[in-house]
């Protein structure tokens, strides 16, 4: 049996060390089907409220709940790292930034703008006098 | 290039059209919202009036069309599976435009005051 019949026939991508920009592109589709996941509970949130005094004042109560808080920050994660990504993904098509260095250095500014901007949002969402 | 060939190309450009304005959309509704202490009267009223009703609608159809597409190629290429593919893109069709329609609905009432 030669060497080469060991081979993998199938690639387990979690075991590879995947570079940065393929991690921004996995976080890009991770954070969409997140938001997609939340437009029920967004729509629910909206019609309540826009329907009266009292739904609005229920929705302004369910937002002072800590894992309602920890959902939005997430969501702000989600929404931030989307956006960036996003941007990035538009700047490539444009071929700015599309030599590895630059690329990754871009992704790495994704990954860190997106925790950045979180950061601010959860600091707003908890209250935290900036 | 034919219709269908060129549905890949037109896939593309939507999504970066949607995404522009919901961007921009999501810039204009933090620059109207930012550091304003939002009551019940201000926020219906603001939902009322035409322009933000409009915008609001084309923000919904311009998020669902970009879910859409999004959520299309996410499960294309990990459902590998005919059958499973065809059900979970149906459920997720359906459940966009139930989405949509619902908010609609509530965008339209809360106009019509």
């Amino acid at each position: 049996m030669s060497a080469t019949d060991n081979r993998p026939v199938f690639l387990n991508l979690l075991r590879i060390r995947q570079p940065v920009m393929a991690v921004v592109s996995i976080f890009h589709r991770i954070s969409g089907v997140l938001m997609i996941l939340s437009l029920p509970g967004l729509v629910y949130l909206l019609n309540l409220s826009l329907a009266d005094q009292a739904g609005f004042t229920q929705v302004a109560g369910l937002l002072t709940s800590p894992a309602l808080k920890i959902l939005a920050v997430l969501f702000c994660w989600a929404l931030a790292h989307h956006i960036l990504a996003g941007i990035r993904f538009i700047l490539l098509d444009f071929d700015l930034g599309i030599e590895r260095d630059a690329a990754r250095k871009t992704a790495w500014l994704v990954h860190a703008g997106a925790l950045v901007v979180s950061a601010v949002l959860a600091a707003l969402i908890f209250g935290v006098s900036l | 290039m034919s219709w269908r060939a060129s549905s890949g190309l037109r896939s593309w450009l939507t999504q970066r059209l949607t995404a522009l304005y919901i961007v921009v959309f999501l810039i204009v509704f933090a620059f109207v919202w930012g550091g304003q202490t939002i009551t019940f009267e201000s926020w219906r009223a603001w939902v009322a009036h035409p322009a933000a009703n409009i915008a609001l609608l084309l923000f919904v159809f311009a998020l669902l069309v970009h879910a859409w597409i999004g959520g299309r190629d996410v499960v294309i290429d990990y459902v590998k599976s005919a059958s499973t593919r065809y059900v979970l893109l149906i459920v997720f069709a359906l459940g966009l435009s139930i989405m949509g329609l619902w908010t609609l609905r509530i965008l339209l009432l809360a106009g019509m005051e």
